[in-house]
C-alpha cells in the first residue's frame, strides 16, 4: 500500500513544479527510459547496429549523469556573469548573453580574495612542506634505523590517528592563545598569527605510515651497498631512500595539499584578524552579503575553487593514489 | 660513541619533531578533555572552576542537548552514507569501460572533490536562497521560507550538500575498487552463461565488499566529523537544533556559551564514537587479512 501511496506523492511534487523545471524533469525521465530501450536492444539484437546502439547509449547515460554533477558549478560561473537583478529574474538565465567580468576584480579586490588566496597558499605549503619533512625523517627511523621503544614509538604514532582534530581543538585554542605569553613563540604561533594556523598540523600519523611503507618496500640490500660506497644515512636518505619513494611521497604531500587547502574549523577559531583569512573562512564572510552583490559571491566562489581545479586535472593519478591509499592497506 | 649509540640517537633525532608536535596538539589536548570534564565551568571567568567528579558527565549525556545531537548527526549519517555510497557506484560502473574520452567523464565524476566544504556551501547556499535561489523557484515553494530554515527539510538539505560535495572521493573510492575486480573472473563468469547484471551482482558486489565495508566507515567518520556545512549553512539552527550536530555542538559549548566542561564531556563522546569506528574497521580489515592466507 504504502509503494503504491508514492505516486500520488510524485504526481503532487511535479504538479507543484515551474513548468520549465517540470519540463527539464519529464526530459531526463524519457533520456533515462530511452537508454533502457537501448540497452535492451543491443543485448537482444546482434549486429553492427545494435552495437552503435550499445556506444550511443553509454555515451547518454555519462553524458546525462555528468550535466547532472556539474550543474551546480556550471550555475554558479554563470551567476558569477550576470547582474544582481538578472540573477533574481524569473524564468532564470542559463546561459549569460551580457556577462560582466568585472565581478572578479571586484571579488579579487574589494573583496579581499587577492588577500585570502595568498593566506590560503602560504599556510596550505607550509603545512605540507613541514609534514612531508617530518614524516619522511621519522619514516626513515622506523625503517632504516634500530633504537630502544622503536615500535612504541610507532605505536605512539599510529594512535594519532585515531584521536580527530576535533576531539582536540578546544584546548588546542587555550594553546596557542598561551603562547602569546612566551617572547617568541608568541609572535611566531600565536593566537591570530600565521603559525597560529600551521603549526598543528606539521606532523601526520598518517603521512609517516604510508612513507614507511614505502621505505620498507625497497630492498634491503640497497642500505649495505650504499653504506659499503661510503654514504651516511642523512646521504642514503637524501639521495637515496626519498627519490626512491617518491610516488608515496607525491601522494602523501597531495593528500596533504587538499586537507590543509580546506581546512575550515581551526582557521575559523583561531584568527580573528581579516588579513589572517584563508579562503574558506573568506567565502564564508563573502556569502554574508546583501543579494545585490551575489555575483561577486558566485565570482568569489569560481575564484576559491579554481586551484584545487586545477590541482585535480593536472594531478588526478597521484591524487587518485593518496585518496586510496588507506582503502588498500586497510 | 659506539655505532649502535649513534644510530639510536639519530633515530630520536628523527622522530622528535613529530613527537613534540603530538605531544603537544594531540595528547595534551585529549588528555586534558578528562581534566575539563570533570570540573564545572563557572558561570563568570575569574572565578575558580569546581571539581564535580562525575557529575557533570552524567548531566551533559543525560541532556536533551545531547541526546538530540547524536540523533541528529546519527540521521545525518543515515542520509549521506548509503547514498553517496550508491551514487558513487553508480558513476563508477558507468564510468569503468573503455570507450574513447572516458577520462574526460572520470575527471567530471571526481570533480567535486575539488570543492571544499566553503565552495560547496555558498553553491548550495544560494540554490537554497529564498529569494534567488532555484530551489524553491523550481519545487513550487515561491514565498515559502529557504529549505535551510524549514525544520522539516534543513537536515535533508545540509545532507543533499553533503552528498555532492562528497561524490567525487566516493566515485574515485569505488573506481579503485572496481579496478582491482580482475577481469578473468568477470570473463569466466561471461563465458558461464552469466548476464551482466549477474555478474555486477554475484562476482563484482562480493569482491568490492572490503571498498564498500571501508567506504561505509569512512563515510560515518566524516559523517560525525562534520562541522563545516552545518555553521556555514545552518548555524546548528533552525529552532530546536534540528541540524545541531555533535562537533557542531561542542563548538558552541566552547565558544557560543563558554562552558568548556560540557564541551569536553561532548569531545570525549566524539572521541569514542570515532574510536568504535575505527576498531570495527580495523578488526574487519584484520579478517579480511587472515581469510585470504
Amino acid at each position: 500500500m504504502s509503494g503504491l501511496a508514492v505516486l500520488p506523492g510524485l504526481g503532487l511534487v511535479l504538479a507543484q513544479m515551474t513548468p520549465g523545471f517540470r519540463r527539464f524533469v519529464i526530459l531526463v525521465v524519457v533520456l533515462l527510459g530511452v537508454s533502457v530501450v537501448l540497452t535492451v536492444v543491443s543485448r537482444v539484437k546482434q549486429g553492427p547496429l545494435a552495437h552503435r546502439a550499445g556506444i550511443l547509449n553509454r555515451y547518454l547515460l555519462l553524458s546525462l549523469l555528468s550535466l547532472i554533477v556539474l550543474f551546480p558549478i556550471y550555475m554558479t560561473v554563470v551567476n558569477s556573469l550576470l547582474a544582481p537583478d538578472v540573477i533574481a529574474r524569473r524564468p532564470p538565465t542559463l546561459f549569460p548573453t551580457d556577462p560582466t567580468w568585472n565581478t572578479y576584480r571586484e571579488a579579487w579586490t574589494d573583496g579581499h580574495l587577492n588577500r585570502y588566496v595568498f593566506n590560503s597558499f602560504l599556510v596550505t605549503l607550509l603545512i605540507v612542506a613541514g609534514q612531508v619533512i617530518t614524516s619522511v625523517f621519522a619514516a626513515y627511523a622506523f625503517a632504516f634505523l634500530e633504537f630502544p621503544l622503536k615500535r612504541t614509538i610507532f605505536v605512539v604514532f599510529l594512535t594519532t590517528m585515531m584521536v580527530p582534530f576535533e576531539v582536540t581543538f578546544l584546548t588546542n585554542v587555550k594553546t596557542v592563545s598561551a603562547f602569546r605569553d612566551i617572547p617568541v613563540l608568541g609572535s611566531i604561533a600565536g593566537y591570530d598569527s600565521y603559525g597560529a594556523l600551521v603549526v598543528p598540523f606539521l606532523a601526520t600519523g598518517f603521512g609517516a605510515f604510508l612513507i614507511r611503507q614505502s621505505f620498507m618496500s625497497l630492498p634491503k640490500d640497497l642500505r649495505d651497498a650504499a653504506a659499503l660506497d661510503g654514504y651516511g644515512h642523512w646521504r642514503f636518505m637524501t639521495r637515496v631512500a626519498v627519490p626512491l619513494a617518491r610516488p608515496a611521497i607525491a601522494a602523501m604531500a597531495l593528500f596533504s595539499f587538499f586537507g590543509a587547502w580546506n581546512q575550515y574549523l581551526w582557521p575559523l577559531v583561531v584568527t580573528k584578524d581579516d588579513r589572517l583569512r584563508t579562503v574558506q573562512i573568506g567565502l564564508r564572510q563573502l556569502s554574508r552579503v546583501s543579494i545585490d552583490k551575489f555575483n561577486v559571491t558566485f565570482a568569489g566562489t569560481v575564484l576559491a575553487a579554481l586551484p584545487l581545479f586545477v590541482l585535480l586535472v593536472v594531478f588526478q593519478k597521484q591524487l587518485v593514489r593518496g585518496l586510496t591509499a588507506g582503502a588498500v592497506k586497510g | 660513541m659506539s655505532r649502535r649509540t649513534r644510530e639510536a640517537l639519530l633515530g630520536y633525532a628523527l622522530v622528535l619533531p613529530s613527537l613534540l608536535i603530538f605531544g603537544t596538539f594531540v595528547f595534551y589536548p585529549f588528555f586534558k578533555n578528562f581534566v575539563l570534564a570533570t570540573q564545572k565551568t563557572p558561570p563568570f571567568p575569574n572565578l575558580p572552576k569546581r571539581y564535580v567528579g562525575f557529575d557533570q558527565i552524567r548531566e551533559v549525556v543525560g541532556s536533551w542537548e545531547f541526546s538530540n545531537s547524536i540523533k541528529v548527526t546519527l540521521i545525518f549519517a543515515a542520509l549521506t552514507v548509503p547514498i553517496g555510497i550508491v551514487l558513487g557506484l553508480l558513476l563508477a560502473t558507468l564510468a569503468h569501460q573503455r570507450l574513447a574520452g572516458i577520462t574526460i567523464y572520470r575527471t567530471v565524476f571526481s570533480s567535486t572533490v575539488a570543492t571544499s566544504v566553503a565552495v560547496s556551501s555558498v553553491i548550495f547556499f544560494t540554490f537554497l536562497n529564498p529569494q534567488i535561489g532555484l530551489v524553491n523557484y523550481w519545487f513550487g515553494r515561491t514565498g515559502a521560507l529557504s529549505p535551510l530554515d524549514d525544520p522539516k527539510w534543513a537536515l535533508a538539505a545540509v545532507a543533499g550538500v553533503t552528498i555532492w560535495q562528497n561524490l567525487g572521493l566516493s566515485f574515485i573510492l569505488m573506481s579503485s575498487g572496481l579496478q582491482a575486480v580482475p577481469d578473468e573472473l568477470l570473463e569466466a563468469a561471461r563465458v558461464d552463461g552469466a548476464g551482466s547484471w549477474s555478474r555486477f551482482r554475484n562476482v563484482t558486489i562480493p569482491l568490492l565488499s572490503p571498498t564498500l565495508f571501508f567506504a561505509a566507515v569512512i563515510g560515518g567518520i566524516m559523517a560525525f566529523q562534520s562541522f563545516g556545512q552545518i555553521d556555514f549553512l545552518t548555524e546548528g539552527g533552525p529552532p530546536r537544533d534540528r541540524t545541531n550536530v555533535l562537533v557542531y555542538a561542542i563548538y558552541r559549548a566552547t565558544f557560543k556559551q563558554s562552558n568548556e566542561g560540557k564541551a569536553a564531556v561532548l569531545a570525549i563522546a566524539l572521541f569514542v564514537i570515532t574510536l568504535v569506528l575505527t576498531l570495527v574497521q580495523m578488526r574487519f580489515v584484520e579478517r579480511r587479512v587472515t581469510y585470504e592466507r
